[in-house]
């Protein structure tokens, strides 16, 4: 029997009056405005992007307003929001090695050309509270050097001229789009790089640590991080060439590996890769460590049965709005499958008294 | 350059150019030629693509937010307008501006908008790459001992 449950409108309409009543919080204090979560909530704003899956740092500073913080919650918003935009286009792979870099940094080379560049990091802080933050002031000024004009080259491309670093292969092949069609196994490297690009932060994080303290152990050294814009260029069909659509803001990062050969390829290094909107450099380190890991059986490497190399079991549990979606959909009311589950129960249990009741009266 | 560089320089210039600097510019010009709408602004998206490692084969990073529109002006002049963000006035006034700079008034446009608008640009881009150099470290060896 299936029982139609209706009821529960007016509950629910005044719980998200209040929900926006607490998302204000206490009116004495100021309001948030989208423009200053956007600039001062920046690193939040460009997670958002990335997990969302589309750079626009007013629409994510809005989505974790009305998520109150909840960054998983401004996830989801910022994806339902996707879905409803027309796609113009694809643009023309983003050219990193020209990024008007704002951090670039070597954890292989002191003295590569371009040099070390700390920007804006939290790196070297005591990561003591610092209570100047309570009382309102201006930031110092802050010092200048002299712009370099020319692009910084990429650290790889020097081990590169050295054949010492597998080289990346150029394809003009059209990428596989995890948002156009369902995610089939086994993926290959693009595929699973869209789908890291996109992932939780956290969990991508966990996979790629789980790397570093020996579950699919595999030494990784940044030969490169870097930090900065990006012009974005996509061709125009209507004019019959391409233009620069805009510019985004992208942190990438190259780790290089020890590699041993195989009967093919002579030992040298390998690489793994992390590309992701806005500055999360945490994100693209991990990315670049869990790419590298799933490509064990490319670079044929033994399965050690982890769960980084585990592209199942990496790619379907990446996404955390999938992961939330299925989670979160349990506390719904599942009053009809419960009910079931309580008539079985009882059902077990008359069964199994009466199965022990005959044994106790022969006893008796 | 040839006509269609020129062209491609002003419209990627005005799809990255923010958009209230934009229409302060525009509006200090104080044109409003008459048009027609081709294509009204539309928001919609493009799919960015980074490479594997850099330098590889292709992979889908993610959406960017993206207006366009495209007019006519009465003089006939079709001005397309493909700007990064979701602002419509930004996507009209870049297809005016496309437009303007296909006829007689282009050398004024040039002088009151992107001109001024290049300039701002290149000195906020400048003003990263000073504050990033002065991050970059100099590194210097210690001597031990005597000799």
């Amino acid at each position: 029997m299936y029982v139609a449950v209706k009821g529960g409108e007016r509950a629910i309409d005044n719980a998200h009056a209040w929900l926006a009543e607490e998302r204000r919080g206490d009116l004495n204090v100021a309001e948030l405005s989208v423009a200053q979560i956007r600039e001062q909530l920046s690193l939040a704003v460009n997670r958002v992007m990335a997990e969302g899956s589309l750079y626009d740092p007013d629409l994510a500073a809005l989505a974790i307003k009305q998520a109150r913080g909840d960054m998983i919650e401004a996830i989801f918003l910022i994806r339902a929001y996707r879905t409803t935009l027309p796609r113009f286009g694809a643009s023309a792979p983003v050219e990193t090695a020209d990024m008007a870099c704002d951090r670039r940094i070597s954890a292989t080379f002191k003295d590569a050309p371009g040099g070390q560049v700390l920007g804006p990091t939290f790196d070297y802080t005591h990561r003591l509270l610092d209570f100047a933050l309570v009382a309102e002031g201006e930031a110092s000024a802050v010092e200048r050097g002299e712009a370099r004009a020319e692009p910084t080259p990429h650290i790889t491309e020097f081990l590169n001229k050295e054949g010492l670093i597998q080289t990346e292969v150029d394809s003009e092949d059209v990428p596989g789009d995890l948002t156009r069609e369902p995610l089939e196994l086994p993926a290959n490297r693009p595929l699973r790089l869209q789908a890291l690009t996109r992932g939780d932060e956290g969990f991508v994080l966990s996979m790629a640590y789980s790397t570093q303290r020996g579950y699919a152990r595999n030494h990784a050294f940044v030969g490169e991080l870097r930090i900065g814009k990006v012009p974005v260029e996509m061709e125009i069909p209507e004019l019959g060439f391409a233009i620069e659509v805009g510019e985004i803001e992208l942190t990438e990062c190259e780790t290089v590996n020890q590699f041993q050969g195989s009967k093919t390829e002579p030992p040298q290094f390998t690489r793994g890769y992390g590309l992701v909107f806005g500055q999360s450099e945490r994100k693209a380190i991990s990315m670049a460590l869990v790419d590298r890991a799933l490509r064990w059986e490319e670079l044929g490497e033994d399965n050690l049965g982890a769960p980084a190399q585990d592209e199942e079991f990496v790619l379907y549990h990446s996404d955390n709005i999938q992961a939330t979606g299925f989670l979160e959909h349990i506390k719904l009311p599942h009053y009809v499958d419960f009910q079931s589950e309580l008539e079985l129960i009882r059902k077990l249990r008359r069964e199994a008294m009466e199965n022990t009741m005959p044994v106790q009266e022969a006893a008796e | 350059m040839t006509a269609e560089s020129n062209r491609r320089a002003w419209m990627s210039l005005l799809a990255k150019a923010p958009a209230d600097r934009l229409n302060a510019l525009w509006h200090a010009y104080g044109a409003a030629p008459k048009f027609h709408w081709l294509r009204a602004p539309e928001i919609g998206a493009s799919m960015v693509r980074g490479r594997l490692g850099g330098t590889g084969a292709p992979f889908n990073l993610g959406e960017m937010t993206l207006t366009r529109c495209a007019l006519q002006l009465e003089s006939g002049e079709v001005g397309h307008g493909y700007v990064q963000g979701r602002d419509k006035q930004k996507a009209e006034i870049a297809a005016l501006v496309d437009a303007l700079m296909q006829g007689p008034e282009a050398a004024a446009v040039k002088a009151a908008v992107l001109e001024p608008l290049s300039a701002e640009m290149a000195e906020v881009k400048t003003a990263r790459a000073e504050k990033a150099a002065a991050t970059k470290v100099d590194f210097f060896t210690m001597v031990r001992g005597e000799d």
